[in-house]
């Protein structure tokens, strides 16, 4: 399926989203003005942003502890999420979530979860209340190469299979869980093999070809809506920094980061096609990546200026009642 | 004229009375219909010891799921649906299992609404199993609800009558919050009183005074209250009067019946099936240390089994629960 303008002027400015602000995010943290872990997704946009330009605010997705491009690209508000960034009022989840527990219900966004593959079981879930409803929507875990390899995500592609539920398993396969290579973790050597034991269709796409997540995911999901069960997608992708901020990254080979950002990045990737096909103008581009800062930058001043949750919110919302 | 049913028979009417006034109630478990997908009977089974039977004939494959061998899976689902808008009952079969699947539980359906900065609510019900007497061994004998009484966002249920136990069921599927609701596997056919046919409702919160007395203050768990109601006649007869107080809910805990108890007897003897360490008989021996010092006559006195696992051999595990002898004599104690 051919991509409307509008559907690569919007996929190009949320992929741009999350980049910059996981550039400014890193800065930021640097700097101190964020506190606990943060774990950045720059790299991956072409995974997130592929896979959610195929699904509406009704439909489902769970994510992981690197969650913020999944909610950028789910639709949630960049300034809310700077806001739960630092810990301030006004935060997406009021500064109690933090990076690792961004939700937003309303754009359909579960949660970032700061425990790996826990959000698989739940989106098996969003996809269980859809078909008992008869909603017509789907669900989409997001899940690492880490989390692929934990049980609860291995008995819920066999109980999505069972119960043929509206899901499209996607699994960002970055090379790494922390520091341990997906090359050696994975057992049988690949993540989308293992689909056809769970009688489910399968396959990896290169996640710095934005057309191939896109296409992939159209065709799972259109899948899934319709009754056809599930689907897993594995995406190869690299991440641009490392684990979480802080991590020195020793693990990785000599030159190996400076050449994934010089040859795998999606986003270069995107711009180069979209200008050399003429489906996009490089000025038109320009003027994104200008809006792009200017929103990420007004997201940081705001969190500056925004003040820390009163007091009284250390005791609320444990319950709706108790 | 009264209607007297089993434990079992009040849930079972607490089941269907839930799923006919709510459409986004479902069910799900191992085997609550059972014989999915084999040659024979569907529902073959209806649960394993048979409490959800007939409910997949009157509401369906769609609204009854059994389910693979799964907890996190399912359990995971369940909490996920709950978020999405249903409102799922779902059975652990013995609360043993919690160890293949706590993470949904622990880090997920307590948690959301607080770091989510009350963005969502998670209204779902896990049902499960607990309980030594049934000669099951140490991994399918144990209580374990203060594992879950420990975790703020969560709410435990421990009902020890069929009254009880409907209102609870009923109550809990109604609750905006993740319960979990503990049947005493033993409980379900020997425990019968008078139960209303209209579906109501127990609110959470408020223990029951089972009975009053003004000598020794009996906070009894669960099954524990009827061993408890034993030692009390008991003592009666030697002119010891007893108040055994039933909190029904551990979380939340009505500390006000407890305290003000305490207040008029001077004296508390906790009675409980689970663990003695970190315990819930611990919890309630500490708030009545803390908050009622000044009305204490006597030691506070714990009657729980020992830090040990469930033994398998009848002989061991006759000793190893409390009974009404062993409760009586922690009240003498707590009077000398």
């Amino acid at each position: 399926m051919q991509l409307s303008r509008a559907e690569l002027l919007k996929a190009y400015r949320l992929m741009r989203t999350i980049r910059v602000f996981e550039e400014r995010v890193h800065d930021e943290f640097e700097a101190g003005h964020i506190p606990g872990f943060v774990h950045l997704y720059a790299g991956e946009e072409a995974s997130a942003v592929g896979v959610c330009l195929n699904l509406g605010d009704a439909d489902y997705i769970g994510s992981t502890h690197r969650g913020h491009g999944h909610c950028i690209a789910k639709g949630c508000d960049v300034r809310g999420m700077m806001l739960e960034l630092f810990a301030r009022q006004g935060g997406l989840c009021g500064g109690k979530g933090g990076s690792m527990h961004i939700a937003d219900f309303d754009k359909g966004m579960m949660g970032a979860n700061s425990i790996v593959g826990a959000a698989v079981p739940l989106a098996l879930g969003a996809a269980l209340a859809s078909k008992t409803l008869k909603r017509g929507t789907v669900a989409v875990p997001f899940c690492g190469d880490g989390g692929a390899n934990q049980g609860g995500v291995l008995e819920s592609l066999n109980l999505a299979s069972v119960w043929k539920l509206p899901v499209v398993f996607v699994f960002e396969n970055n090379g790494y869980a922390e520091t341990t290579a997906s090359s050696w973790s994975i057992g049988g050597g690949s993540i989308a093999g293992r689909a056809a034991a769970f009688g489910m269709k399968g396959l990896a796409v290169d996640g710095t070809d934005f057309f191939a997540v896109q296409a992939a995911a159209a065709d799972a999901i259109a899948r899934a809506r319709a009754g056809g069960g599930p689907s897993l997608i594995e995406v190869k992708l690299d991440r641009f920094f490392g684990h979480h901020e802080g991590d020195t990254q020793t693990y990785r080979g000599p030159g190996e980061i400076e050449r994934v950002r010089r040859e795998r990045d999606c986003l270069a990737i995107f711009r180069r096609r979209v200008v050399e096909a003429a489906l996009l103008e490089a000025a038109e581009l320009d003027a994104l990546d200008a809006a792009v800062a200017l929103g990420v930058d007004g997201a940081v001043a705001a969190a500056r200026a925004a003040p820390p949750p009163d007091a009284a919110e250390l005791h609320t919302n444990v319950y709706v009642n108790y | 004229m009264a209607r007297i049913l089993s434990m079992r028979q009040a849930l079972s009417e607490a089941f269907i009375q839930a799923m006919e006034a709510d459409p986004t109630v479902i069910m799900m478990g191992e085997d609550i219909a059972g014989g999915q997908g084999a040659a024979g009977e569907r529902d073959a089974w209806g649960g394993d010891l048979g409490i959800t039977k007939g409910l997949i004939g009157r509401f369906g494959e769609e609204r009854v799921l059994d389910t693979p061998i799964s907890e996190t899976a399912f359990i995971g689902a369940a909490v996920g649906a709950a978020t999405a808008g249903l409102r799922p009952i779902v059975e652990l079969m013995f609360v043993d299992f919690i160890g293949v699947c706590f993470d949904q539980l622990l880090n997920q359906a307590a948690k959301f609404r607080y770091m989510f900065g009350g963005k969502t609510m998670t209204p779902l019900v896990v049902r499960t199993q607990y309980g030594a007497g049934f000669r099951a061994g140490a991994q399918h004998s144990q209580s374990l609800y203060s594992l879950f009484a420990h975790i703020p966002g969560l709410k435990c249920v421990i009902p020890s009558s069929a009254y009880d136990a409907k209102g609870l069921m009923i109550a809990a599927v109604r609750d905006d919050d993740p319960v979990v609701f503990f049947e005493h596997k033993v409980m379900y056919d020997s425990i019968r009183d008078e139960v209303p046919e209209r579906p109501y409702a127990i609110p959470f919160g408020e223990a029951n005074v089972v009975r009053e007395g003004d000598d020794v203050t009996i906070v009894a768990i669960g099954r524990m209250v009827h061993l408890a109601r034993e030692a009390a006649v008991a003592l009666a007869r030697e002119g010891i009067e007893c108040e055994l107080i039933d909190p029904r809910t551990i979380s939340p805990l009505d500390e006000d019946t407890i305290l003000d108890s305490v207040r008029r007897t001077g004296r508390l003897v906790v009675v409980d099936e689970d663990y003695p360490r970190c315990g819930m008989a611990a919890d309630i021996a500490a708030l009545a240390a803390e908050k009622a010092f000044p009305s204490l006559k006597g030691p506070i006195m714990k009657v729980t089994p020992p830090h040990t696992p469930v033994p398998f051999a009848p002989a061991l595990e006759d000793l190893y629960l409390p009974n009404p002898e062993r409760i009586a004599a922690a009240v003498r104690k707590t009077l000398t």
